[in-house]
């Protein structure tokens, strides 16, 4: 039975593939993902905007209160150097690659056209396989048009498209107007493939403190509802290889995914809640499913449920939300 | 050979040589000579090789004495061995530099020659610290300029390894360490050259070793030790050859020829100086002026001072000199002349009564000059000069200051100058925090290498650790520059803070023609009436050119917030046109790129867009032909303060303490406290702001407020009367002092740093808008003027009565009036909190012994003290000693005041009769354990004089002495309060074995350690409380060992009082510790965790620092009270509760541990996880302690 698929041109051993996340901080977790059949790694997100947070802070408390007494002209030693880059990041790619044989996938977190393509440039050279670009402009202006955040995105993908040779990924979120239209419109500008969806950090509120803090919740089976649907639209109809992310926990999400038009899918909840061996148990369980319903390959069910493949296009769209309310009821 | 030219200071020229030319270097910090160690170390740490290819071993000890003893130990066993220090610290170790000098040890001390404290301390530069050591054995070598100080730094080297006899290189403290200078640097080659394998390799071969043992430093009686001292007798006879010898290699190597006296003037002179030090550069200075001018005069510059060649000096000195003024930069009270002089006078006696004399006895003078870095101008140089030809010169004395007592002083004309026109003159007025330094030394750098132009940077600070202003003096030109004193006459001035035209009046040194550069928010139109009336005039009478540049506005558009530095820097080349624009522009960005380029890419980037929107915002003034302001300079002190602050602290403040004369200085060092009130800094350009309608009146703001410019009081309905209508107010929440009490919380804007503590720590948040607090910061200056009426009125509201109030309680404490205010700590200090919290509690019978440190500065540095009195003139009684002997300083207080009191009492037992035994029982037996016993007792004492001064008058019935003896006593009969105060440098360094032995005593002081885990005056380098995994100086590449639990060493007396606490953390057991330490009949230490901008962090919100280490488990809060023990139970309490969150959550909110995952990151994940295993490991065994239960320890037993 043949779980191998291919996902921007790679050609991955499975169609599970480790998300982007805290766990491919350690390289003997890659090696760990690898082992549990993992079909590629998608790296911890590099931060453009904290790289440089990092060294404004660093500049400024080491100089801060320099020159301005006498007898302590500075207050921390003479720095000759500092790796305040993405080297350790870069580092963690060559690492990486040094340790596993599947294919490892740079993600980048960019603010500004130039760190995008500095940066993608220089993942490129330490050995990334390929990057997925992790693009979020908070549209918290309200006078500001929406096409022109648009625009900016197809800039972002163009520009870095033009530095590097490897594949590039996008990962979407879903608040576009539209998202059929972004979608092409980002592939148009060089995407070899769309990541559906980002899930951001969202705010929440401390009722003791009157505080804004940061709760991270890992997401639920239910979530991958949403990315589900906008593969099996989108799956044939844009030039681009789909990955789908977001609440895939079981073999039968896989499954899902894989027959709404997936390449791969993407764990990481089900993984820091079970432990990195859950790709092993989710590989077999698939493999089980697929040689009781007796699927020969990936391939061979990639799209089958999209919505140019299934009898009733009609369901994954407005009309098909209105039905569930009225089954529910 | 061609080689680089390179624009650094002398402290740094003389650490490259030492760096390089030595095995094993010993370090401690001690300004100015603090940065020589830390290049050391730093180099070390990115493992930077010496001309041997070697990394020398860099190691801080935990004093000079110490280090001088590891030094001492490095050499006998055959490494070539340097240390560098100052003032004091030279002074620790000239036991070993006797032993050093006896046991004919070569090495080199590298010393940046500083004052000795006497009267008070002082940083700042003369020779007396070097004076000190003349009789060790050791050969003294003075260097002039940062130039000689690399050159004279080998030279020292190469000889003594010939000559056997160890070196002292000496250069003026800041004058010479701190100054910024282009000069040649000596190549690896060179000192290769210079140094000969064959000595070093003999140095080694007599090192102590048990493959060919001896033995050194036996004990000797008086049969033989005389001997033993005259045998070295032929290599100090030789040592000055020797240094000639090396002179002249070097000249041959280098081209630069120096003698051990060099003489400069005219051939046939007939006064002569004689001088050694920086001075020596601007004594040149004048004499070829006043020689080109015909006049016949000539200095001898000292090189090497010790040996004193008497044959060499002779030669040095022009056969035609009739009279000879040297000059000593020290003061030796009761000598019959200072060291020099009396040396000259003893070379010239001696040739000529050995008839060896070539031309008649020249009259022979001496004066002193230059004490602290005091100005030593050519104006003074011509006073010396004209002095000469008085057919009585004046002897013995002084010059540069107005000595008005004993009439010593030599008067001068401070106009004469002798400055080459082609020499371009800068002065740059900045804030510390805006870069202005940082800038102009980058400046002098790019004009330094970037033009064949002499260059000279030198940079003056005042003693404010917040707020402080920093005046830059910047030289260059195509003539040698040897003007070591400051620029007063300019032709560029430059203010970065237009608020600064109202303190100083910094166009009194524009010289004609000059240009006048401001920052100003005010725009081009509008600028002109916003200068105070001087400033205009000198614009106009000067005819000078005006531009100003409104830098804040570029440097919030660039992201740059408040560092104006490249701003401003890009103008003053823009306007100056030392090179072509673009030019300039190029050379500034290089100069960037180099010192920013380690701290990132964003950086570089911030910096470079400033420098480009800097020339857009750049403009030319029309300066009007007419005066049209009337604003006035702001007077320093307001009218109302008394006559000694007005006739002197107003003047040092003003920066006029220059031209204060002896007469008005106090003869002893005693000074005045409560003077910090009288300077209103206004320095915060946010304030906090009472919302009396939400605050819950907790007073966290209060007892955080490290500069008591927050303050709460709790009174009566009456006394509101008269109270400005802009003054707060409201109900007391509480009954506790009566019904219908009043509360105000009151903020002294004019003294608030604006550190924002206050309002990080508020834990009320405003209920429709939850940004805003019970108090908020909001802009000063619109409310200057109406809040400085109300802290008038607020002072003036009577206290509560200190009997009534609940000082156990953090609210309830914070109405005791603070006696410590307003001090010089940086903004959001974390010591001073502590410190106002003793005045607070104790204050009005309280003595602090304070070590040498911050807490020294801020608690003691001229021109205020904080310290301060209440109404009733009872306050702390502070002095600082020395930074190494505080706990026995303040010991020797406790042993005095409890001889005072039992004399006391003696006495009042032998007069009993006539006293009255009724008040003789009471003020013996007061138990003295509360403010109201304490009340009483201050009665009893109050009524005790009143019967003994009426004994007096009555003839004291035969025992007159005795009542004149207990009433000169009878104030100790009041409990008194020792503190003994100073920073981790000092109770866990250089004051430990002291400290341990005051704390062994028994005896009823009070230690407070204000931790900041670093030596945070000097500049944050590393003591033993640093932390594992923190990188500091001296621990460039992290702390390798854990911090010394000082607390646990000092629970193993089991009698004394150990408490750790965090203000920040939880304040209630802060004061509780406090309250428990003091009453405790017994030593009492508390170690305090204070944050510091040496950690790197965000001062404003540092409470929540202290909060994490202490939730990390780092910090832990216990109290350990012998007392308890006595009553059978657990002396040890935890007051932590369990390990909150990881160390890394603490860790890495502070600079001091990020930087070294930047830096070394594999060293910093390894450190961290030890640290993180120090704190469980610590943890467990205070777990250990808290859980022992004596009872049944001894129902086991």
């Amino acid at each position: 039975m043949d779980i191998t698929t291919t996902y921007l041109g790679l050609k991955l051993k499975s169609p599970i593939v480790c998300s982007a996340g805290p766990l491919s901080e350690k390289v003997s977790n890659i090696r760990e993902m690898e082992d549990a059949g993992a079909g590629a790694v998608v790296l911890y997100s590099i931060f453009e905007e904290q790289i440089e947070h990092e060294q404004l802070e660093l500049a400024y408390h080491t100089t801060a209160h320099s020159e301005s007494f006498a007898e302590a002209t500075s207050y921390f030693p003479e720095p000759f150097e500092f790796k305040l880059g993405p080297e350790e990041y870069l580092n963690h790619i060559r690492k990486a690659k040094e340790a596993v044989n599947i294919p490892i996938i740079a993600s980048l977190n960019g603010k500004s056209i130039g760190g995008w393509t500095d940066y993608a440039k220089k993942m490129e050279q330490a050995g990334a396989d390929a990057l997925e670009l992790n693009i979020y402009l908070l549209p918290s202006d309200p006078k500001k048009f929406s096409t022109e955040i648009e625009k900016t995105y197809i800039e972002i993908v163009k520009a870095v498209k033009s530095t590097v040779k490897i594949p590039i990924a996008v990962k979407m979120h879903p608040f576009f107007s539209s998202t059929s239209y972004m979608a092409s419109q980002l592939t148009n500008a060089g995407a070899d493939g769309l990541v559906l969806f980002n899930r951001f950090y969202q705010p929440d509120i401390d009722l003791e403190t009157l505080d804004v803090v940061p709760n991270v919740i890992l997401s639920t089976p239910m979530a991958m509802r949403l990315p589900l649907r906008w593969i099996a639209m989108l799956y044939g109809r844009i030039n681009a290889d789909l990955a789908a992310t977001s609440g895939i926990y079981s073999a039968q999400d896989v499954l899902k995914m894989i027959m709404a038009g997936a390449k791969v899918t993407m764990m990481l909840s089900s993984l820091l809640k079970y432990g990195i061996g859950h790709i092993a148990d989710v590989t077999t369980n698939l493999k089980a499913w697929m040689e009781e319903k007796e699927y020969e390959s990936i391939d061979q069910m990639r799209g089958s449920m999209s919505y140019m493949n299934v009898d009733d296009p009609s369901k994954f769209e407005r009309a098909n939300y209105m039905k569930v309310l009225h089954s529910y009821k | 050979m061609e080689r680089k030219k390179i624009t650094i200071d002398g402290n740094e020229a003389a650490a490259y040589v030492a760096y390089n030319t030595n095995e094993v270097i010993a370090i401690y910090p001690i300004t100015p000579s603090s940065n020589m160690g830390e290049w050391c170390d730093a180099w070390a740490a990115v493992n930077r090789k010496n001309i041997w290819g070697i990394v020398p071993s860099v190691s801080e000890l935990q004093s000079e004495g110490g280090a001088s003893g590891s030094v001492h130990g490095a050499l006998q066993t055959g490494a070539i061995t340097t240390t560098f220090t100052a003032s004091q610290g030279l002074l620790l170790m000239i036991p070993n530099m006797f032993k050093i000098a006896g046991e004919l040890t070569s090495t080199v001390f590298h010393v940046s020659a500083r004052s000795v404290a006497a009267a008070a301390l002082s940083i700042f530069g003369d020779h007396s610290d070097v004076m000190a050591t003349r009789s060790t054995g050791f050969a003294l070598l003075s260097s002039n300029s940062v130039q000689e100080v690399m050159d004279f730094a080998l030279i020292a080297q190469a000889a003594t390894l010939e000559a056997r006899v160890p070196f002292i290189h000496f250069f003026d403290g800041f004058r010479t360490s701190h100054e910024v200078m282009k000069i040649e640097e000596l190549t690896k080659e060179d000192m290769k050259a210079m140094l000969d394998e064959d000595l070093i390799l003999a140095h080694r071969k007599r090192a102590l070793t048990p493959d060919n043992p001896v033995m050194r430093g036996t004990a000797q009686n008086p049969d033989v030790y005389f001997q033993g001292r005259e045998t070295v007798n032929p290599f100090y006879i030789a040592c000055p050859g020797i240094v000639q010898k090396y002179m002249d290699k070097f000249a041959k190597l280098t081209g630069r020829q120096y003698h051990l006296f060099d003489y400069v003037g005219a051939p046939d002179a007939e006064r002569v100086i004689v001088m050694m030090g920086s001075g020596s550069q601007a004594a040149e200075e004048t004499v070829e002026y006043l020689v080109n001018k015909g006049e016949k005069i000539g200095l001898i510059k000292v090189r090497l001072y010790r040996p004193f060649s008497v044959d060499h000096f002779i030669k040095a000195l022009p056969k035609t000199v009739k009279s000879i003024a040297v000059l000593d930069r020290t003061k030796e009270p009761g000598s019959s002349g200072e060291p020099l002089y009396l040396d000259v006078v003893n070379a010239i006696s001696e040739r000529y009564m050995a008839g060896e004399l070539q031309f008649a006895y020249p009259k022979i003078v001496g004066g002193r000059y230059g004490l602290s870095s005091k100005e030593f101008t050519p104006a003074m140089v011509k006073a010396v000069f004209d002095n000469l030809l008085k057919e009585k010169p004046k002897a013995h004395f002084t010059v540069g200051i107005i000595e008005d007592v004993t009439h010593s002083s030599l008067d001068f004309d401070p106009t004469f100058s002798v400055e080459a026109d082609e020499t371009f003159r800068g002065k740059f007025y900045g804030l510390g925090a805006d870069g202005t330094v940082g800038a102009n030394k980058n400046s002098i750098k790019i004009i330094g290498e970037g033009t064949d132009y002499f260059a000279q940077g030198y940079f003056v600070y005042d003693s404010k650790k917040s707020g402080s202003t920093t005046v830059s003096h910047l030289r260059f030109g195509p003539k040698e520059i040897k003007s070591t004193y400051l620029i007063n006459k300019a032709h560029f001035i430059a203010c970065h803070q237009q608020v600064f035209l109202e303190q100083w009046d910094m166009l009194r040194e524009a010289s004609e023609g000059s240009t006048f550069l401001l920052n100003t928010k005010v725009d081009k139109e509008h600028v002109w009436d916003s200068l105070p009336e001087k400033v205009q005039k000198d614009l106009i009478d000067k005819k000078m050119k005006f531009w100003i540049i409104d830098a804040y506005k570029v440097a919030e558009e660039t992201g740059m917030g408040g560092r104006v530095n490249t701003i401003m820097q890009t103008c003053f080349f823009a306007i100056s046109n030392i090179f072509p624009q673009a030019k300039a522009i190029d050379l500034i960005k290089d100069s960037i790129k180099k010192t920013y380029g380690a701290k990132g890419d964003k950086i570089v980037q911030m910096n470079f867009d400033a420098v480009d929107k800097t020339l857009e915002n750049l403009f030319k003034v029309q300066v009007p032909d007419k005066i049209t302001s009337t604003i006035k300079m702001q007077p320093p002190v307001s009218g109302d303060a008394p006559d000694f602050v007005k006739e002197v602290t107003a003047r040092i403040i003003a920066g006029e303490g220059d031209q204060l004369p002896v007469s008005k200085m106090p003869i002893d060092g005693t000074f005045p406290l409560s003077t910090t009130k009288w300077e209103k800094r206004n320095i915060a350009l946010e304030v906090p702001v009472w919302d009396k309608e939400i605050c819950i009146q907790c007073n966290k703001c209060v007892i955080v407020c490290p500069h008591a410019a927050i303050r709460a009081k709790v009174y009566e309905e009456k006394d509101l009367k008269g109270a400005p209508e802009t003054f707060k107010y409201t109900n007391f929440k509480s009954k506790d002092y009566g019904e219908n009490m009043l509360y105000s919380l009151q903020v002294a804007v004019e003294d608030c740093t604006g550190c924002e503590l206050c309002v990080d720590v508020c834990p009320v948040k405003n209920k429709k808008e939850t940004k805003l607090k019970a108090i908020n910061m909001s802009e000063q200056l619109p409310i200057r003027e109406q809040e400085r009426l109300n802290w008038d009125f607020f002072l003036n509201i009577p206290e509560l009565d200190r009997r009534k109030i609940a000082v156990s309680k953090v609210k309830d404490s914070q109405f005791l009036e603070p006696l410590f205010e307003f001090s010089g700590a940086c903004a959001g200090c974390g010591e001073t909190p502590y410190v106002k919290l003793v005045s607070q509690l104790f204050g009005d019978r309280t003595m602090v012994a304070n070590a040498t440190g911050c807490s020294s500065i801020y608690g003691g540095n001229l021109p205020t003290t904080p310290w301060a009195a209440n109404k009733d003139g009872r306050g702390p009684a502070w002095s600082n000693s020395l930074f190494e002997d505080n706990a026995e300083f303040g010991y020797g207080f406790r042993l005095a005041i409890d001889k005072h009191n039992m004399q006391a009492k003696e006495l009042l037992k032998s007069l009993a009769s006539e006293i009255g035994n009724d008040l003789v029982d009471a003020l013996i037996n007061s138990p003295q354990k509360d403010e109201a016993d304490i009340y009483e007792q201050r009665e009893r004492v109050a009524a005790l004089k009143k019967k003994l001064e009426n004994m007096l008058k009555a003839g004291s019935n035969g025992k007159t002495s005795e009542v004149k003896h207990l009433l000169s006593l009878a104030d100790y009969l009041v409990k008194k309060s020792v503190w003994i105060m100073g920073g981790d440098g000092w109770a866990y360094d250089i004051g430990f074995g002291g400290l341990d032995h005051v704390l062994a005593s028994g005896k009823n002081v009070n230690i407070l350690v204000l931790d900041t885990e670093v030596y945070s005056n000097t500049g944050g380098q590393c003591s033993k409380s640093t932390p594992r995994a923190a990188v500091a100086k001296f621990a460039a590449a992290g702390k390798p060992v854990a911090k010394k639990d000082l607390g646990l060493m000092a629970m193993t007396y089991g009698n004394v009082y150990v408490a750790k606490v965090a203000m920040g953390a939880n304040d209630q057991h802060t004061l509780r510790a406090f309250l428990e330490a003091e009453a405790y009949d017994g030593p009492s230490l508390i170690i305090a965790y204070s944050h510091c901008i040496a950690h790197g962090i965000n001062m404003g919100t540092a409470m929540q620092n202290q909060k994490a280490a202490v939730d990390s488990g780092y910090w832990p809060l216990y109290r350990y009270n012998p007392e308890l023990e006595i009553e059978g139970k657990n002396p040890f309490k935890m007051d932590s509760k369990g390990l909150k969150i990881n160390l890394k959550d603490y860790a890495y909110m502070e600079t001091r541990y990020k930087m070294l995952t930047k830096s070394h990151p594999q060293l910093a994940e390894q450190l961290i996880k030890e640290a993180q295993d120090d704190v469980i490991r610590r943890w467990k065994e205070y777990e250990r302690l808290a859980a022992y239960d004596p009872q049944k320890a001894e129902a086991g037993a």
